[in-house]
């Protein structure tokens, strides 16, 4: 007796939606292993990681907090997944969205015009838009593999960052730490909720998961978006321009992720730093995939996503486990999410020994 | 004659192999006698490249019992088919582009075959059964033509005692179809069995000896297809006669479409370069054009569909409008429709459903509104596809993959006709569709010329252009030969001119780096 | 004089790292899969390359242990995209992720451990040969066989039948499984020998050229080998020149600041991405170039039932 994949006539939608959940229990399972092998006790480690975080409604805030820039990169990102173009780089380019808003915090400094924050919004989703270009322009142009650039990218974004929180925009008064000033409070977003940090920025994050959903479902841009994922060759016979689809995109992920970066360092930093994302680039990659490229998916998948991230610093503080799982966690979750993906398109079919050799003469 | 003479080669008895969705074959029977040339006969899904696929090894049967020269044997891999004696010449080539012959031939030999000498031996061998080869050349310089004779010198060299051939003359102009002819007779006369799959009656009557054919996956007869006329075999084959469509003389009216010295460069390293083309498709007339694939046709139609653009505008004029320099959404807008060859994946996106499907190309039919999608109105358009041109589907939102490919030609036939083109231009409309639904689409496109558009048809089959074509034009080496009104001409004389005979000899542009051209 | 073969040797000992990863992934793509997960194998390759060493106090063993890191996680890639044919571009991804991840994780507590690193290869007498001595066999071991992978790779790919093999599966997997080969267990093979590269690549960096753990130590060398095999439009030798370019480039802010050049670091460590970038768009511009050297099914699943 072996085990065989067979294609299924027509992809299982069920399969589909089980598969995120599939993998979530599997990753659960997995740290269940893992805590139990590192000497804890796993239900009380697993208590630690993923239900302590939400105790309480600062934690909710928290969670909706860490879970906006996650959103934001992810359904950006998944417009662009659908329709093949992988721009990896939204860390990069949430980067430079921070690079371009903080830099208008710090340019109207003494301003206290209610107009800054808007200014550096925009500024923060033109940034990101203008990294998220040179892909765009490398793909289109040359025929250079976006993937590698938009990631090449991000060390770059990082770099330039590095360099203007040492020099240019360094804080004269910050006792020479690479830092920037603090921003007034016109370029801060405005808090949400009382008794947490959660501020608009979470709204933001809610307005673009259901402008993403308008678009891949309701309009024909999105749609044809679809079909150059699934078919170019179809798209090319009707008439869809590749180039606009790599374009769009590139751009809409690239300003998506520049309004996070915007959001961070305008919401929970208040200021320019060294680093200002702990990965929230890559986690949104893992995210666009876990909530099925759907912006719906995407919404819940990002609140997965922050409660690995609270949980790992949970862990770190409460259990000394190193906040690295989170990470390892991240991982695991996506390689667990396509590995179940195979029930989409395929079932599993039971093949018995062949009958003709029993038949034997 | 001793006894192993009337062992038979290869039996078959009581083969069963079902899929998910369908039965392939069901309790199927074959004897194929030393130095027969037998025909699997069947149309389009009748389970005859499963029946193959068996017998060399690259499908296992649910139950049934192969039995070579007497002794039962299971055939687990193609390797060990050949070892056996059984070669296989497939329909679609399983060769490797960028590979030269040499080594695509030691790829398929046992290692201690394809030492140091084997491109003498292909020369040895190419030569005695007239299929000329140079060992290192690179296959993606060869024309298809070419391409099969590899296939078939790289059987030979294993001395094989059955030599499987899928559809062999799809491939083949009318005089290269009589070459190879004569190199399986010859075959056939050394011992050599073949079994031979087609479609085509009058190849079959010409060649083979015995015939089974196929139906829905069962035997539905076995006879000498000499002693038989292509009447009786069509009945065998799909149970009743052959469909003819209906056919009136054209009324054409005005040039609809106007190609002018068309020039174009292979954008494809493996590609054809388009020579000086120039064609006219008038208001009310089918214009076909023949020739085998490999010949320009790709890089016609991406001409044509605007999938690749001109640079001088007035090259491609629609009713007087220039039409060069448009994309395929702009052309579709100006009144162009087209039936592309590849129906998964460039005529319909295979995950989508129908109704998405629709859209693809119908959407200027009042199915958009402001941007946005008119759900409603698009599942409407598919449902009236559906109905209109009796396709078999469980409805607008079953996935296109799931359609069976004549189903799904039918579908995209309909999608296209319905948006009241102009001018419709249509790759292999008929290609690996059933008999009936290619009988269904043929007529839909003379019933659209009679409504008074122009249609152009690219195609291989012969017959079919024939059939439905007023005036018929030649594609050989990204030339194009004149059109000449169906009457005036005949196969052989078009078969002539697709080995490229109007071409006049010392025009061609040096061919260092080969396309893909000539038989 | 001196200063040169002091170049050279820098310029090899930094562009070694990515020739390990670059020609391992020039195999498996040459069998038509796509690994992007490079990054990953390379770091995890570092970390259980270091913490071999460093427990066992014999560096080779790292070495070896490093290698079988790399393979195993590329099992997990192979699992997921060849047997359970996953989209190979996202699968490489998670494998990278997941990489990064889990060498973070397990290397936690040997971020400051010290080691005995792989020493150069000084063969007295030779080594001390005036003007080339230094040159030519003043290396570390790893150099050397980096070198000797090279030409084997290059024998193996054009010179054997199994890289005959190899290469039509890259081709045309479909005719490859029609003529009866076991298209699956090649592309196993391609997968599992580029990430043992990708993980001798990794441990050495953290054995030779670098000897220490810290998270992400890799930065960004898994992604410019793949560029690099672009970049390389899938020729062994081409992956080594380039390779070695790239140890040059690297070497631009060492150089820059043992010269007093004044300019902010940054500016120096951006070059190898920027080049990377560079490098790529000149590369590929040239579409015919590419597709006459990509093989052909390259990132395509390959599902032998369909």
């Amino acid at each position: 007796m072996r085990f065989r994949l067979e294609p299924r006539p027509e992809p299982s939608r069920l399969a589909g939606w089980l598969s995120p959940v599939v993998a979530t229990i599997a990753v659960l399972a997995i740290g269940f292993v893992l805590f139990s092998a590192m000497g804890k006790n796993p239900w009380h480690a697993l208590y630690v990681f993923f239900i302590e975080p939400v105790d309480t409604l600062y934690d909710v805030g928290e969670l909706l907090l860490k879970a906006s820039p996650i959103m934001l990169c992810a359904v950006g990102l998944a417009i662009g997944y659908r329709a093949n173009v992988w721009n990896i780089g939204a860390e990069g380019q949430l980067i430079m969205g921070a690079i371009f808003g903080g830099g208008v915090a710090l340019a109207f400094h003494d301003s206290t015009s209610p107009l800054v924050l808007p200014l550096m919004l925009v500024a923060g989703l033109l940034g990101g838009m203008a990294w998220a270009a040179i892909p765009a322009f490398l793909r289109t142009r040359f025929n250079a593999n976006e993937i590698l650039v938009s990631l090449m990218l991000v060390y770059v974004a990082a770099f330039i960052l590095s360099l203007l929180v040492h020099d240019a925009w360094r804080d004269p008064e910050g006792f020479n730490f690479p830092q920037s000033k603090m921003f007034t409070d016109v370029a801060l977003l405005p808090n949400m909720v009382a008794e947490t940090r959660l501020n608009v920025g979470f709204l933001l994050a809610l307005a673009a998961v259901a402008l993403g959903w308008v678009f891949m479902r309701k309009s024909l841009v999105g749609y044809q978006m679809r079909v150059a994922g699934l078919a170019p060759a179809a798209a090319n016979y009707a008439g869809i321009s590749a180039r606009r689809t790599v374009w769009l995109g590139m751009l809409i992920g690239g300003g998506c992720a520049g309004l996070a970066g915007v959001g961070e360092v305008a919401g929970p930093i208040g200021q320019l730093l060294p680093i200002v994302s702990p990965g929230y680039g890559f986690a949104a990659i893992i995210v666009a995939f876990v909530g099925r490229l759907h912006p719906v998916g995407i919404f819940f998948a990002s609140l997965l996503m922050s409660l690995l991230y609270l949980g790992g610093e949970a862990a770190q503080m409460q259990l000394a486990l190193p906040s690295s799982v989170t990470g390892l966690f991240q991982g695991t979750l996506l390689l667990f999410l396509l590995a179940a993906d195979v029930f989409i398109n395929f079932r599993l079919r039971v093949i018995y020994p062949a009958v003709t050799p029993a038949k034997a003469v | 004659m001793n006894d192993a003479a009337v062992t038979p080669r290869l039996q078959l008895t009581g083969i069963t192999k079902a899929y998910p969705a369908v039965i392939a074959n069901q309790d199927v029977n074959l004897t194929v006698m030393p130095g027969e040339i037998h025909a699997v006969l069947g149309e389009n899904g009748a389970g005859k490249s499963t029946l193959m696929k068996i017998i060399y090894g690259a499908v296992a049967p649910d139950t049934g019992i192969i039995a070579w020269e007497g002794t039962q044997v299971a055939i687990a891999n193609p390797a060990r088919a050949r070892k056996l004696g059984i070669g296989m010449v497939f329909q679609h080539f399983s060769l490797f582009e960028t590979l030269t012959v040499a080594d695509n031939i030691a790829l398929a030999l046992e290692r201690d075959r394809s030492g140091a000498d084997l491109p003498a031996r292909i020369r040895e061998v190419s030569a005695r059964y007239g299929l000329p080869l140079d060992p290192d050349r690179h296959v993606h310089t060869m024309s298809v033509g070419e391409r099969q004779r590899v296939e078939i010198v790289r059987c030979l060299l294993q001395d094989p005692r059955l030599l499987i051939m899928d559809e062999p003359t799809s491939v083949l102009t009318p005089q290269a179809v009589e070459k190879l002819f004569e190199t399986l007779r010859r075959l056939a006369a050394e011992g050599c069995s073949i079994l031979y799959i087609s479609h085509k009656l009058d190849e079959i009557r010409a060649l083979c000896h015995k015939a089974t054919v196929l139906r829905g996956g069962k035997v539905t007869g076995t006879c000498d297809p000499r002693q038989e006329s292509s009447t009786s075999l069509a009945r065998m084959m799909i149970g009743s006669d052959l469909p003819h469509p209906q056919h009136r003389a054209a009324q054409a009216g005005a040039d609809a479409l106007v190609v002018r010295e068309l020039s174009l460069p292979a954008d494809d390293p493996f590609g054809t370069p388009l020579t000086n083309i120039s064609l006219s498709v008038r208001i009310g007339e089918i214009v076909g054009i023949a020739g085998v694939s490999g010949n320009g046709q790709k890089e016609l139609m991406a001409a044509l569909s605007g999938e690749r653009r001109i640079d001088d505008a007035t090259q491609i004029t629609l009713l007087g409008k220039a039409a060069g320099h448009l994309d395929a959404a702009q052309r579709r807008s100006l009144g162009f429709a087209f039936v592309p060859e590849e129906r998964l994946g460039r005529g319909a996106v295979p995950e989508m459903s129908l109704a998405d499907n629709a859209l693809l190309t119908a959407h200027r039919q009042q199915l958009v509104h402001h941007g946005f999608v008119r759900q409603d109105a698009v599942r409407a358009y598919a449902v009236d596809t559906i109905r209109d041109y009796g396709v078999k589907a469980g409805g607008p939102d079953t996935a296109a993959r799931s359609l069976s490919g004549g189903n799904l030609q039918k579908y995209i036939v309909g999608r296209e006709i319905r948006q009241h083109p102009t001018m419709m231009i249509a790759a292999q409309p008929t290609w690996g569709v059933d008999v009936g639904a290619a009988a269904q689409i043929r007529q839909a496109l003379i019933d659209l010329r009679d409504r008074g558009v122009a249609v152009l048809v690219v195609s291989e089959e012969l017959d079919e252009l024939f059939e439905i074509c007023d005036r018929l034009a030649v594609i050989a080496r990204g030339r194009l030969s004149e059109a000449k009104p169906v009457r005036d001409t005949n196969a052989a004389e078009i078969g002539l001119l697709m080995s490229g005979s109007f071409i006049a000899p010392g025009t061609e542009a040096e061919r260092t780096f080969s396309p893909a051209g000539m038989i | 004089m001196d200063h040169l073969a002091q170049l050279l040797i820098l310029t090899l000992a930094a562009g070694t790292p990515l020739v390990f990863a670059a020609l391992g992934e020039l195999v498996t793509e040459k069998s038509g899969v796509l690994n992007l997960g490079v990054e990953g194998m390379m770091l995890v390759g570092a970390v259980v390359a270091f913490i071999v060493a460093a427990t066992t106090k014999s560096p080779w063993l790292g070495v070896l242990a490093g290698m079988l890191a790399g393979a195993a996680l590329s099992l997990v890639f192979a699992f997921v995209a060849l047997s359970l044919q996953a989209n190979q571009v996202a699968s490489g991804l998670a494998l990278s992720l997941f990489g990064i991840g889990l060498s973070a994780f397990i290397g936690l507590e040997y971020v400051s451990v010290v080691i005995e690193p792989i020493r150069p290869w000084v063969l007295p007498g030779l080594t001390d040969l005036p003007v080339v001595g230094a040159m030519l066999f003043g290396h570390s071991p790893l150099v050397y066989l980096s070198l000797a992978l090279f030409g084997l790779i290059q024998w193996f790919l054009f010179h054997s039948r199994a890289g005959l093999i190899l290469r039509a599966v890259g081709e045309s997997p479909q005719s490859a499984h029609a003529i009866g080969y076991p298209v699956m267990r090649i592309r196993y093979l391609a997968v599992m020998f580029g990430g043992a590269c990708a993980g001798i690549g990794g441990a050495y960096l953290s054995l030779v050229y670098n000897p220490s753990w810290t998270e992400g130590m890799t930065a960004g060398r898994g992604w410019i080998a793949l560029a690099l095999v672009v970049f390389a439009t899938w020729k062994p030798w081409r992956v080594l020149a380039g390779a070695y370019l790239f140890g040059g480039v690297t070497l631009a802010q060492f150089q820059a600041q043992g010269m007093g050049v004044d300019i902010p670091s940054q500016y120096l460590s951006m070059l190898p991405y920027i080049a990377t970038i560079l490098v790529l768009a000149f590369i590929s511009r040239d579409a015919t170039t590419i597709k006459l050297n990509a093989p052909a099914s390259l990132g395509k699943s390959f599902h032998p039932y369909s």
